[in-house]
């Protein structure tokens, strides 16, 4: 065996017979905590109701998107209060009562609203009208008469 | 002149204008606050700085809005890293100075900042009368619908919300604000 390998050899044994040191107790040096189950659903719901509401001081972005800081005390807000037991519906209820229905990205499908899911469906079914009138015409018009 | 045409055309398009007019009247940048007319959100925030005789509270001291109620609370989010802020200082400053003796409170509450730049910044300034309180996770600011500083709310005597300024608070319109306030809770 040549030095530098037995060096190798001798250092990995070192860490293979390396004692915990005075006072702690093995894993307390490891004080990141493992997500949970429950973890993970409360920052799926957290996400969820995050990405329907506005950053405030962002162009259209979600606080879920934005990296500001206002958004991250808002996110974290989100997550306490569903931690605290409150609906998705509460936690948006909370917010819009702070800043208005403005802070919903998709606005309630009510009042001056509902142009907004209105006009589309009457543009598509309008649209999909001209275009079946135009082409009834064209083949209208392209009959050979026998 | 085909006037169906026409009349298609004019269907399609009063619409569309009519509804752009509508977007240029408003500004896009402002947030309609549902706030004022409500009771406003309670705080119990902690001052970092004092402000000057006879307005000053001690450092520490917990500010409770709850122990406010009677007086006018103009409360002023502010950050030290806040350009507008530098324009409205020194005269909210002077009103608060100008109303000691009478009901009302002036609160700085400081925004997305640390105390120790907020504290530097008031020296920078030449001092402010009124105490600032720390806000360190901007809980007190989403309270209130904040979505930037520097914003000022005015709390009447029944601790509803009267009135909100965004933007630099010129010292005009703060003073004829509490001086509106102060006339309406007189009997």
């Amino acid at each position: 065996m040549s030095r530098s390998a037995r060096v190798i050899v001798g250092l990995l044994a070192l860490t293979l017979v390396r004692t915990p040191a005075r006072g702690q107790t093995p894993g307390a040096d490891t004080a990141i905590r493992l997500r949970t189950p429950a973890d993970s659903a409360l920052e799926a719901r957290t996400s969820a109701v995050a990405s329907q509401l506005r950053c405030p001081v962002c162009q259209g972005l979600s606080i879920q998107d934005s990296p500001s800081e206002l958004a991250q005390s808002m996110r974290s807000l989100v997550r306490d209060q569903l931690a605290e037991g409150k609906s998705p519906d509460q936690v948006k209820a909370y917010f819009v009562s702070k800043y208005g229905e403005w802070i919903l990205l998709s606005p309630p499908p009510h009042g001056f609203n509902l142009l907004a899911y209105v006009v589309p469906v009457l543009i598509v079914l309008g649209g999909g009208a001209l275009i079946a009138l135009a082409v009834r015409r064209w083949t209208a018009g392209s009959e050979v008469p026998s | 002149m085909n006037w169906r045409r026409a009349g298609i055309a004019a269907v399609l398009v009063i619409p569309v204008v009519f509804v752009f007019s509508r977007g240029m009247k408003t500004d896009p940048r402002e947030i309609p606050s549902p706030l004022p007319g409500n009771p406003a959100p309670g705080f119990a925030l902690a001052v970092f700085a004092p402000g000057q005789p006879p307005l000053e509270r001690p450092i520490g001291d917990t500010v409770r809005l709850a122990d406010l109620k009677g007086r006018v609370v103009v409360l002023n989010f502010w950050a030290s890293w806040c350009l507008a802020c530098r324009d409205e200082h020194q005269g909210l400053s002077a009103v608060a100075r100008d109303y000691t003796g009478k009901p009302v409170q002036f609160v700085g509450s400081l925004y997305q900042d640390t105390p120790g730049n907020g504290t530097a910044w008031i020296a920078e300034m030449g001092g402010q009368s009124y105490p600032s309180v720390n806000d360190p996770k901007a809980l007190t600011a989403i309270d209130y619908g904040l979505y930037g500083v520097p914003e000022t709310f005015f709390i009447a005597q029944d601790g509803k919300i009267a009135r909100k300024i965004t933007g630099p608070a010129p010292p005009a319109v703060v003073k004829h604000i509490i001086d509106s306030l102060l006339t309406t809770a007189s009997p």
